[in-house]
């Protein structure tokens, strides 16, 4: 592929190219600290009791027996915890659902199975962790709702809609007759499973208490301005009594989007001893919160003979918690990817006492995406259609459900490189017409869709004397690549080397920025990066054409170039003059702005904005014993300029083995006697291990965008997208048996599925 | 974690006295599973016994088999020249199971004495009786999918998760224990127990007992074996079901079968009736269905787990398939034979 960089000041060097991550070191090394990890003078270690039940209430909580232990400080229960604001709204972070947020030991209500019923706080970890296997509970039980099946029949429509997660669109032309009058029907009903995010590090918060009162937060989260504000308001303190860190994340997908009780109760027990307290939960704890909820699905699919859609309906019911209405984009997709006359799309809610789902790596689209996915490679199997021909067939280039052309969309040369790198046209289409030895071979595919979007954030750059840059903002580099993106467009934008180039993250003192999350960063904080530096290089310009004898002295702006430290005329190299330069005969110690980056709003009136891939599976099974291996995956990937084309393929590769769980292992087991996830462990809620991943490959395909001066559209979400639905669709044309309920293990191959 | 007081001794002698008659001490060796039940305090020892510096790590000829010193690795057990020549269906179940990481510390005895991974056993917010006799068996009509299909009780459905185990089971190990009352030879057949009514019991070791040795006859089946593992993804996790085979041939007639299954039982699951009616008949698929068959008339289904039974039934005749065959199942390429 082609990379260029259009608006910058510099020539692109670094953006586009292959850099490796410049806090590789730093990770590796063990100099990169984590939330969990930062050190204070007298730290108190505070832990979780959490509890057994997951309805009812607490009758009785018994910490004597804790409390008698040497070494601890506090148990800190329902019954004499520390004031805090009495206004729910003050609990409601930034990208919190409608509803009121959960605060932990505020009353003896229990709501979700693994609440925080009791903070042990002790002298060291260990005691800590003693005292709290001390404490005794004693709970009124109320039966728990936690099976979606059940509640479905009480699903209703959100009444409060979730900012910026859109509803369903309204209907177009009329789906169930035009249905009932097909040629040709499919119809089918889709299930996943409950799913975890297990990044690596678990959640943890380190509280420090000042000399001067005020708090330094190490907290894990996906953006610190958002554990900023909510700390602020549900504490009551002034903005600045507070400054939040988290320089380095351990993984996120979604799970440090939103302030976690441990920051509450850290937090709560700093400022109530006044001393410093970290508290990090178990593995086991991180299934207590926060959690991809699984959705009840029907696809209805009606086309005639040559396979035009005439008739599309999709419904979705999914879970939420009894106290907030957690939403995602389910449905939409399937009205966004294809062109059809009569369509209905549906969204409801129902109620289960789980902790609040939340915004696991493509929130929605993994979910209403392998539903519409799978039914399309029916629709393909019932019309007799090749599936990469029916999707042509009824692609749009404009986005139905806004009646407003694409951005950009070069979907349909995902599908022509995916499937010539696949060797798709070697394909046999008849069910169980590959083999290889005793294997049923398999080869499905499917598209992935995410949407592109942009969010205000600034960046602060500072050029000092000695030629070295500093750029940052406040948004968290999920182990992404943020930092080395930020790091190439400054470099780029400057003309600098990389490594005279740092990036900071993940600290409130740094410039505004929101959470990383949505695929949004590289768009945002890269734009914003990328003028904090173009407004310097004016700046470096305006005082180098002032320096006596300056080489750029009947120069403009636009006709210099910025390249390996020095501001030289284009195309006349000899008359140049060092950054550093400027800066010292100038008597300037730095030079310094502010980028604000924001959506262009003239842009996303004329167009809609998503990024798109085409995922193309091979499966081979051993269909006696049930045993499916993913031999092969490649993504195509529509997503706009490529930014480092090591760390994207990285998103992308990470992206399909997330799928490839999705598909065939993940699963999150429900007691519903007791509303309890019981595989509450990484030993037996299977990620997929290295055995299970063999042959993964990606490519970009060129796509020229406009939504920004970057023409990025992120990649954190779409690597995800599809590839379960492509799996499934390779398991049905090794098998001819179509397993609609995720994941597909050993039970379902030689069982019903 | 509990505070728990910590003693090292040197000798089997000196580690039989000090565990005594006291019921809140345990031995430790690799830890690989010990110290994982005292973290979700499910074991609170008030005494750890250190038993890495008894002399029980060789692995010795004995009577033309091989005597396995209890602390010897499961990483050495598995790559040693003698197992994998002569036992390689023993080195290949151990490959089988945990991790690298885990193999390099877990101990022959630590394998035999592994608690059941039943997520209620590990879960001290539910009850469990083989956790707090008495309490009740969670897992019965709960997430019972990978619980037992075979010898279960109405208190206790849980299964032992070794794959070691499977493969000493077929191979007529013998558990060498050393207590108050002196040595004593246990018969692997009789080593692990069912749940019945007394689940907390795992084995059959006498109170003051540790193993000191598991010794291999000199039959090792090498020539024809196989350990068949199925499970939810292709490595790091328990069997739902595996079979360990092993055949002696006359040409195309099986003279001697041994097959044991992991994961259907509270131990390791050998059926000596199907190993008799395999005897003198052709290794065929017909043979190894009425085996499997034989295997499996008493398997019983909980509430999502009666996939197992078939799964199981197809396993038996794949494994007994490969063992004939001469083909034994990889452990390192995960496709299946």
């Amino acid at each position: 592929m082609t990379v260029q960089i259009s608006t910058a000041a510099g020539r692109d060097r670094f953006v586009g190219s292959a850099v490796s991550r410049v806090d590789g070191p730093a990770k590796v090394t063990g100099l990169a600290k984590y939330a969990g990890e930062f050190a204070a003078p007298d730290l108190a270690y505070g832990v979780v009791v959490s509890s057994a039940i997951a309805k009812g209430s607490i009758r009785s909580i018994d910490a004597s027996a804790a409390e008698a232990v040497p070494g601890v400080i506090k148990v800190i229960t329902h019954e004499n915890r520390p004031a805090t604001s009495d206004n729910p709204e003050d609990y409601q972070d930034a990208v919190a659902p409608p509803g009121a947020p959960f605060q932990a030991l505020a009353t003896n209500r229990i709501v979700f199975s693994g609440q925080p019923v009791a903070l042990v706080v002790a002298e060291d970890f260990e005691t800590a962790r003693y005292a709290a296997s001390l404490v005794r509970v004693d709970y009124g039980v109320v039966a728990p709702r936690t099976d979606l099946a059940a509640q479905a029949p009480e699903a209703y429509d959100p009444p409060m809609k979730r900012a910026g997660i859109k509803p369903p669109p309204e209907p177009w032309g009329d789906a169930e007759t035009a249905f009932d009058a097909a040629e040709i029907r499919v119809n089918g009903q889709y299930r996943m499973a409950d799913e975890h995010h297990n990044p690596m590090e678990p959640h943890a918060s380190t509280v420090v208490v000042e000399k001067d009162g005020t708090y330094t937060v190490y907290d894990k989260i996906q953006g610190v301005s958002n554990t900023h504000d909510y700390i602020a308001s549900a504490f009551g303190l002034k903005p600045e009594q507070v400054r939040v860190l988290n320089p380095y994340l351990g993984g996120g997908f979604g799970s440090g989007l939103r302030p976690q009780y441990q920051l509450f109760l850290a937090m709560l027990a700093a400022k109530d001893l006044g001393r410093s307290v970290r508290v990090t939960l178990t593995r086991d704890q991180m299934w207590s919160f926060t959690y991809r909820s699984e959705a009840l699905q029907t696809v209805s699919l009606g086309a005639d003979r040559s396979g035009k859609l005439t008739a599309l309906r999709h419904d979705a019911v999914q879970g939420t918690s009894s106290y907030e209405d957690y939403q995602e984009v389910v449905v939409n997709w399937s009205g966004v990817l294809y062109d059809c006359d009569n369509v209905k799309l549906t969204y409801s809610l129902a109620k289960l006492d789980t902790p609040t789902p939340g915004d696991m790596r493509a929130p929605g689209a993994v979910t209403g995406v392998y539903a519409i996915e799978t039914a399309m490679d029916e629709l393909a199997y019932a019309t007799g259609q090749d599936p990469i021909a029916l999707r042509l067939k009824n692609y749009t280039e404009s986005d139905p459900t806004e009646e407003k052309p694409f951005g950009s969309k070069a979907l349909k040369e995902c599908f022509r490189q995916g499937a010539e790198r696949f060797g798709w046209s070697r394909r046999t289409p008849e069910p169980r017409s590959m083999r290889e030895g005793r294997e049923l071979v398999g080869w499905g595919m499917a598209t992935g869709i995410w949407e592109s979007m942009m969010m205000q954030s600034s960046a602060h750059a500072v050029l000092t004397a000695d030629g070295r840059l500093e750029v940052g903002n406040q948004t968290g580099d999920l182990g992404t690549g943020t930092y080395t993106i930020l790091t190439q467009i400054a470099a780029d934008t400057l003309g600098l080397p990389l490594d005279h180039v740092t990036t900071k993250l993940g600290d409130t003192t740094l410039a505004k920025a929101p959470v990383a999350g949505g695929s949004w960063t590289a768009a945002s904080s890269g734009t914003a990066v990328m003028k904090a530096c173009r407004d310097i290089a004016e700046q470096a310009f305006k005082l180098a054409r002032g320096m006596e004898n300056s080489p750029l002295a009947n120069a403009d702006f636009e006709r210099v170039v910025f390249s390996n430290g020095r501001i030289e005329v284009t195309g006349d190299p000899s008359k140049s003059v060092a950054l550093a330069d400027v800066l010292k005969a100038t008597g300037t110690q730095k030079l310094e702005a502010t980028g604000e980056a924001a959506p262009d709003k003239d842009f996303a009136q004329q167009y809609e904005a998503y990024t798109h891939s085409a995922i193309f599976a091979e499966v081979k099974i051993d269909e006696e014993l049930g045993i499916v291996r993913c031999t092969r995956v490649i993504s195509a990937i529509a997503a706009g300029k490529i930014l480092n084309l090591k760390t994207a393929r990285s998103q992308i590769l990470g992206g399909i083995v997330m799928g490839i769980g999705s598909a065939l292992h993940e699963e999150s087991m429900l007691d519903h006697r007791i509303g309890r996830f019981m595989n509450h462990n990484l030993g037996e809620y299977h990620v997929p291990v290295n055995a299970d991943i063999h042959d993964l490959d990606v490519i970009f395909v060129d796509e020229e965008d406009k939504a920004n001066p970057l023409g990025v559209k992120g990649l954190g979400e779409i690597g995800i997208v599809g590839v379960a639905a492509a799996i499934s669709n390779a398991v049905f044309h090794a098998t001819g048996k179509r397993i609609r309920h995720l994941p597909i293990t050993p039970d379902k191959v030689i069982g019903e599925g | 974690m509990n505070r728990f007081d910590y003693v090292r001794p040197s000798t089997v002698a000196e580690a039989v006295q000090a565990l005594g008659s006291d019921p809140a001490a345990r031995f430790i060796a690799g830890g690989t599973n010990l110290i994982d039940l005292m973290k979700y305090d499910v074991e609170r020892p008030g005494k750890l016994i250190d038993i890495t510096r008894l002399p029980l790590d060789k692995i010795e000829e004995r009577d033309g088999g091989l005597r396995i010193g209890a602390l010897v690795t499961n990483a050495a057990l598995a790559y040693d020249a003698r197992i994998r020549e002569r036992y390689p269906l023993l080195a290949d179940a151990i490959l089988a199971g945990a991790s690298a990481q885990l193999r390099n510390a877990a101990s022959t005895g630590g394998n035999l004495l592994q608690r059941t991974r039943c997520y209620y056993f590990y879960d001290t917010a539910t009850p469990c009786n083989k956790r707090e006799p008495g309490t009740g068996c969670s897992a019965i009509g709960g997430v019972d999918r990978i619980h037992a299909i075979l010898g279960t009780s109405e208190h206790c459905i849980a299964t032992h998760p070794s794959d070691m185990c499977v493969a000493l089971a077929a191979l007529e190990a013998t558990v060498r224990v050393s207590g108050p009352q002196g040595d004593r030879a246990i018969p692997f057949a009789e080593f692990h127990r069912l749940p019945g009514d007394d689940p907390a019991k795992d084995t059959n070791l006498a109170p003051g007992e540790i193993i000191v040795s598991v010794d291999l006859p000199a039959r090792g089946f090498a020539g024809h074996h196989t350990y068949l593992k199925l499970r939810d993804r292709l490595s790091y996790a328990f069997a739902l079901v595996s079979v360990a085979a092993a055949l002696e041939l006359d040409g195309r007639t099986i003279r001697t079968a041994r097959l044991a299954l992991g994961g259907v039982a509270h131990k390791p699951w050998r059926n000596t009736d199907a190993e008799a009616l395999l005897q003198g008949r052709p290794a065929t698929r017909e043979s190894f269905k009425a085996a499997a068959d034989l295997v499996l008339r008493e398997a019983k289904p909980q509430s999502t787990n009666g996939f197992k039974i078939e799964l199981a039934r197809r396993a038996i005749v794949r494994g007994l398939e490969q063992a004939a065959a001469g083909t034994p199942q990889s452990q390192s390429d995960k496709r299946i034979q």
